[in-house]
């Protein structure tokens, strides 16, 4: 994998961030802003995933969250994340993040403070797992900027389909 | 303006991982797709388009210049427009691109314009214009960092980005244009300049 410098992914991503806010007034419509981008940027990325993965299908959602956490997270941002506080029916989990390079060198002003920095994260990975059928609710419930110590994405398994193939095999 | 919440400032925080973390190539050019579709969702020409990118791209010179200056020149700014200009070529060009510029020449017509050519700048590698939007050149967020690592500096400047057509290779190259606002001040400035 072609790898670049770290700093100019954190800067961009910051630099974007900026012209959202100075687009938009409310700090709840950046937030959706960020989610959009996200998801088409997860549907994409699935494919890149899958191709140079070459993993089979994940047998259950322990199995997807724990490769989005080894796997995902190493290949795009080369860092890797924990899953736990799984609930009683496997449905819900958290990634936890020590370190996430979209944050590096940022700090969030007072008037900001409802700001979901690292809102396209959550977005990516609803769009990535949507692409396999899967339909999750992704948020951010810790975050670093906001005064806690590490990040911690919940993730939330809604429901989850088989292939369904576009055509009849009747006609 | 800002207040700052947090009881460690950001400006105190180490320099933990100096420079040295990657990334893979194709998250950056997911953001950068994305970045270019939203302003294209909220401008109406290229022109416009072309702003908007060099504006997302100047926040970040303005930052990497303190980065790099604080990092790799031992805490020195250049002063003069030629070291400036240097520094522009090499070292940030290195830390972007992993390699020093092509190029870097003055136009022949004007002695306050300036000339850095470079070929497959990763960040437009997976970008492809489609032809009704003739010369716009996704480049012009490089334009735009490099603008904002002149100004900066204090060597205000308008930059732009171009692709002019080489012989013997399939891609054009891109050649960032700079033009200095108030040449004759900053040459005089440098006249002040002992040594």
């Amino acid at each position: 994998m072609e790898m670049i410098n770290a700093e100019i992914f954190t800067l961009t991503y910051g630099s974007m961030v900026r012209q959202l806010i100075a687009d938009h007034e409310d700090v709840e419509e950046v937030n959706a802003q960020l989610d959009k981008m996200g998801f088409s940027i997860g549907q994409r990325l699935i494919d890149e995933y899958l191709a140079k993965s070459k993993t089979q299908r994940c047998s259950d959602f322990r199995e997807t969250a724990d490769r989005i956490a080894k796997v995902g997270f190493k290949m795009f941002l080369n860092t890797t994340a924990t899953v736990a506080n799984w609930n009683a029916e496997g449905t819900e989990c958290s990634l936890i993040l020590e370190d996430n390079p979209l944050t590096d060198f940022v700090e969030l002003p007072e008037q900001l403070g409802a700001l979901k920095y690292s809102n396209l994260l959550c977005g990516v990975i609803r769009g990535a797992l949507e692409m396999v059928n899967m339909d999750v609710e992704c948020a951010f419930v810790r975050d670093v900027l906001r005064g806690d110590d590490v990040y911690e994405i919940r993730l939330k398994l809604l429901s989850s389909s088989t292939e369904a193939y576009p055509f009849k095999d009747d006609d | 303006m800002f207040q700052s919440r947090g009881s460690v400032g950001i400006v105190d925080k180490p320099f933990s991982r100096q420079g040295k973390q990657e990334v893979a190539l194709s998250s950056f050019s997911y953001l950068f797709g994305e970045v270019v579709q939203y302003c294209q969702s909220r401008v109406s020409n290229i022109g416009e388009l072309e702003r908007k990118l060099d504006e997302v791209g100047y926040g970040v010179g303005l930052r990497l210049l303190e980065v790099l200056c604080y990092r790799e020149r031992a805490q020195r700014r250049e002063t003069r427009l030629l070291d400036m200009l240097k520094f522009v070529h090499s070292t940030l060009w290195k830390y972007l691109f992993g390699r020093q510029a092509r190029d870097l020449e003055q136009s022949n017509t004007a002695e306050d314009e300036y000339m850095i050519s470079d070929s497959d700048l990763f960040v437009t590698k997976y970008v492809s214009v489609p032809r009704e939007m003739g010369h716009f050149n996704p480049a012009a967020f490089v334009a735009g960092v490099v603008r904002g690592v002149l100004e900066g500096a204090g060597f205000p400047a308008r930059v732009t980005a171009h692709y002019v057509p080489v012989k013997d290779q399939a891609r054009p190259k891109t050649v960032i244009l700079m033009k200095f606002q108030h040449y004759s001040a900053i040459m005089q400035r440098e006249q002040r300049i002992p040594g």
